[in-house]
C-alpha cells in the first residue's frame, strides 16, 4: 500500500505531485434462480411486485431460510479470487430505513464474512501489469427499487430486487489511476463471466461499484476518501475517479481539507455532488441477525466446488502465451471473453497461432467493435478466418490482398479459398511476369531509375508501381527482389 | 455504561420513533437502569467461550435454488395504505 508512487501515475497540481488512491466496493448479483432467503424468482423486468414473496416483502412472523447455490457461488467467486475461504460465518442486520428496504435492515455479513483476502491481477497497458488485493467478499440482499418520477408527489416501490442475492467484493486501496480503475473492473467482470456466478451486466444492474477516491502526496499516509456511490459502467467509473481527484486537489491546493462523506456521480455534468442525506444513516447499529445460524460447511465442500470450475482467465491466458508463443497483452485481449477466447483457439489450431491471433484481434476484433458486434454474431466464422490464414501462410494471398479477402467475406459470405480462385485474388510469384511488369516500368521511366540508383529509398515507388500494374497481386518479396537485382541496387 | 440525553434523541431518530422533549429525561432514565441491569453480566468471566449462537445444537438449514414462491402483487400489496398499479406508493423520497 505504501509502495513508492509510480511517477507516470502522479496527477500535476499548481503546487505540485498527487497521487490518487482508490478502493472499490462491487456489488454483483449472484445469479441464480431464486433469492438469498426466499423462493421468489430473480428474473429481471418482471411486472412490479411479481417476483416478491412474503419474506421479502418483510411480513411479519416471515423467516429467511438460505439458498445452497448463492452459497456455492460464493464460494466459487472466492476461488477464482485465489481467496481464503471461511468454512464459518454469520449474518448480520445493517438497520436503515428507505422506502425499498421493507424489513427495516439488510442481511448482511459485517463481522465474519464467507470469504477473505484474495489478489485479482490485471492487465492495465500492454506494458503495465498490476496487483489488487482483495480485502473480502460477503453475502447480502438486494434492496428493491423505487420509482421516483412516476408522480410529482409519490415514490413508487417495486420489490422484485428486494432479497436478491448480492457478493459485495471488497478491494484494497491498491488502484493509482482513472485507468487502472477501469481495467480492475474490467477483469473482475471476466473472472465473474467465467466462473458463471455473476452475469456482469451493468445495464441491467447486475454490477455497480462504489468508488472510494483519496488523494495524497507521493510517499505521505492515505489521505481523506470520498466515497462516490453506485456508479454503474465502466466508463462513469474512470470518469467519477478523474472528476473526483481533481476536485480534492483544488480544496487541498487551495488550503481546504477534504469532509468524508458519501457523493454522487453525474455523468452528464461531469462532477460529483454531495448525498448529504446519506450521512446520518451511517450508524448502521449492525448486530447478528437472530434468525440465521452460522453458514458452515467443510473443505470437502470447497474442493467439490473448486474441481467443478472451467478454466479461469488467468490459466487461459497462460497457456496461451505457453502453447501459443503469443505476448501477454493480446493474450489477456483474446481470454477476456471466453467465446472470444474459444473462436480464437479454433481459429489457432494447426495453423501459425501468432498470425492467427494478429488477425483475431486486430482486423476481426476491430472490425468488430466498429460495428458494435458481439462475437456470437461475427459474420466471419472462426473456419473462415483460418482458411484466411492459411491462404496467406501458404503464399496464395498477400497480406494485403487477405485484408480485401476479409473485407469480401465480411459483407458478402463465402468459402475464402474458393473466392480466391473465382476472383483472381491469388499472388502472382511467377518471377517471368514480375520480371516483365519491372522492365515495363523501368523502361517508361529513365529518370527515376537514376534517382533510385542514386537513392536507394526510391525503390518504394517501383515497388508501388508494380503492384499497381499486377492489381496487387505480386508477391512483395519476389518483387523487391526482381527490382534490386535489375536496377543494380 | 449509561447514555445521555443527546443518545436517546439519536437512538429514538435512528429508530424512527417520535420522542418528545418531554419523554426524554424518563427514557434516559429508563435505558440506563436497563444498562446497568445487563451491566452485571460483565462481572462473569468468559474467556476462552464461544459466543453462543443458538441453544440448541444444529445446523442452518440450507434450500434448494427453486421458484418455489410468489404471493402474487395484489397479495404483496393489499395492506398497503396507498398502491397504484401494484406499486407501493409512498411520499417522495428522493435525492
Amino acid at each position: 500500500m505504501n509502495a513508492p508512487a509510480n511517477p507516470s501515475k502522479l496527477i500535476k497540481g499548481a503546487t505540485g505531485d498527487w497521487e490518487i488512491v482508490v478502493g472499490m466496493e462491487i456489488h454483483a448479483q449472484v445469479s441464480s434462480h431464486s433469492k438469498l432467503f426466499s423462493g421468489a424468482s430473480t428474473d429481471f423486468g418482471g411486472d412490479p411486485n411479481s417476483h416478491v414473496s412474503l419474506v421479502d416483502a418483510a411480513m411479519p412472523g416471515m423467516l429467511p431460510v438460505i439458498n445452497e447455490e448463492c452459497v456455492k457461488q460464493a464460494v466459487r467467486t472466492g476461488i477464482g479470487l485465489k481467496a481464503q475461504i471461511n468454512h464459518r460465518s454469520t449474518f448480520d442486520r445493517k438497520n436503515y430505513f428507505y422506502p425499498d428496504l421493507p424489513q427495516g435492515y439488510q442481511i448482511s455479513q459485517f463481522k465474519s464474512p464467507i470469504v477473505g483476502e484474495g489478489v485479482v491481477i490485471v492487465d492495465v497497458t500492454p506494458t503495465e501489469q498490476i496487483t489488487v488485493g482483495i480485502e473480502r467478499l460477503h453475502l447480502e440482499q438486494d434492496a428493491g427499487k423505487s420509482l421516483h418520477d412516476q408522480s410529482p408527489t409519490d415514490s413508487f416501490v417495486d420489490l422484485n430486487r428486494s432479497g436478491v442475492a448480492l457478493m459485495e467484493i471488497v478491494s484494497k486501496p491498491d488502484i493509482r489511476s482513472a485507468e487502472e480503475a477501469r481495467a480492475y473492473v474490467t477483469k473482475l467482470r471476466t473472472i465473474l463471466r467465467y466462473l458463471g456466478t455473476c452475469d456482469g451486466n451493468m445495464e441491467q444492474g447486475s454490477l455497480r461499484a462504489d468508488v472510494n477516491v483519496s488523494v495524497r502526496r507521493p510517499g505521505e499516509g492515505l489521505g481523506t476518501r470520498c466515497e462516490i456511490k453506485n456508479v454503474n459502467s465502466i466508463r462513469f467509473i474512470g470518469q467519477a475517479v478523474d472528476v473526483e481527484a481533481r476536485r480534492q486537489i483544488a480544496i487541498l491546493e487551495d488550503g481546504g481539507s477534504i469532509d468524508q462523506e458519501t457523493r454522487l456521480f453525474d455523468p452528464a455534468r461531469g462532477e460529483t455532488r454531495s448525498m448529504r442525506s446519506k450521512e446520518e444513516a451511517h450508524d448502521y447499529r449492525y448486530f447478528p441477525d437472530p434468525d440465521l445460524l452460522p453458514l458452515e460447511f467443510d473443505e470437502a465442500f470447497v474442493e467439490e466446488l473448486a474441481r467443478g470450475l472451467p478454466e479461469l482467465p488467468d490459466e487461459k491466458k497462460a497457456r496461451f502465451m505457453r502453447d501459443y508463443g503469443i505476448a501477454s497483452y493480446d493474450a489477456g485481449v483474446l481470454v477476456a471473453e471466453r467465446a472470444s477466447a474459444d473462436f480464437y483457439e479454433a481459429v489457432a489450431t494447426g495453423r501459425d497461432a501468432k498470425m492467427a491471433a494478429n488477425w483475431v484481434i486486430n482486423e476481426l476484433f476491430g472490425r468488430l467493435n466498429k460495428e458494435g458486434f458481439d462475437i456470437a454474431a461475427s459474420p466471419v466464422s472462426a473456419a473462415q478466418l483460418g482458411a484466411i490464414v492459411d491462404l496467406i501462410s501458404e503464399g496464395v494471398i498477400s497480406g494485403k490482398i487477405a485484408k480485401d479477402l476479409f473485407e469480401i467475406v465480411w459483407t458478402e459470405g463465402g468459402d475464402p479459398r474458393a473466392l480466391v480462385e473465382t476472383r483472381g485474388m491469388k499472388q502472382v510469384t511467377d518471377t517471368g511476369a514480375i520480371e516483365a511488369a519491372v522492365d515495363a516500368i523501368i523502361a517508361a521511366n529513365p529518370d527515376k531509375v537514376a534517382q533510385a540508383q542514386a537513392k536507394p529509398t526510391m525503390l518504394g515507388w517501383f515497388v508501388g508501381q508494380v503492384m499497381k500494374q499486377t492489381g496487387g497481386k505480386a508477391n512483395p518479396q519476389s518483387v523487391n527482389d526482381v527490382l534490386k537485382s535489375k536496377l543494380g541496387i | 455504561m449509561s447514555v445521555d440525553q443527546a443518545t436517546v434523541r439519536r437512538i429514538a431518530h435512528l429508530a424512527r420513533i417520535a420522542v418528545s422533549p418531554e419523554e426524554v429525561p424518563h427514557l434516559q432514565q429508563e435505558l440506563n437502569a436497563i444498562l446497568s441491569f445487563v451491566e452485571e453480566l460483565s462481572a462473569v468471566d468468559v474467556e476462552g467461550v464461544e459466543p453462543m449462537t443458538s441453544v440448541v445444537p444444529m445446523k442452518m438449514v440450507w434450500r434448494k435454488d427453486a421458484v418455489t414462491d410468489h404471493a402474487g402483487a395484489d397479495v404483496v400489496v393489499a395492506n398497503a395504505p396507498v398502491s397504484e398499479d401494484n406499486f407501493f406508493v409512498v411520499p417522495k423520497v428522493v435525492e
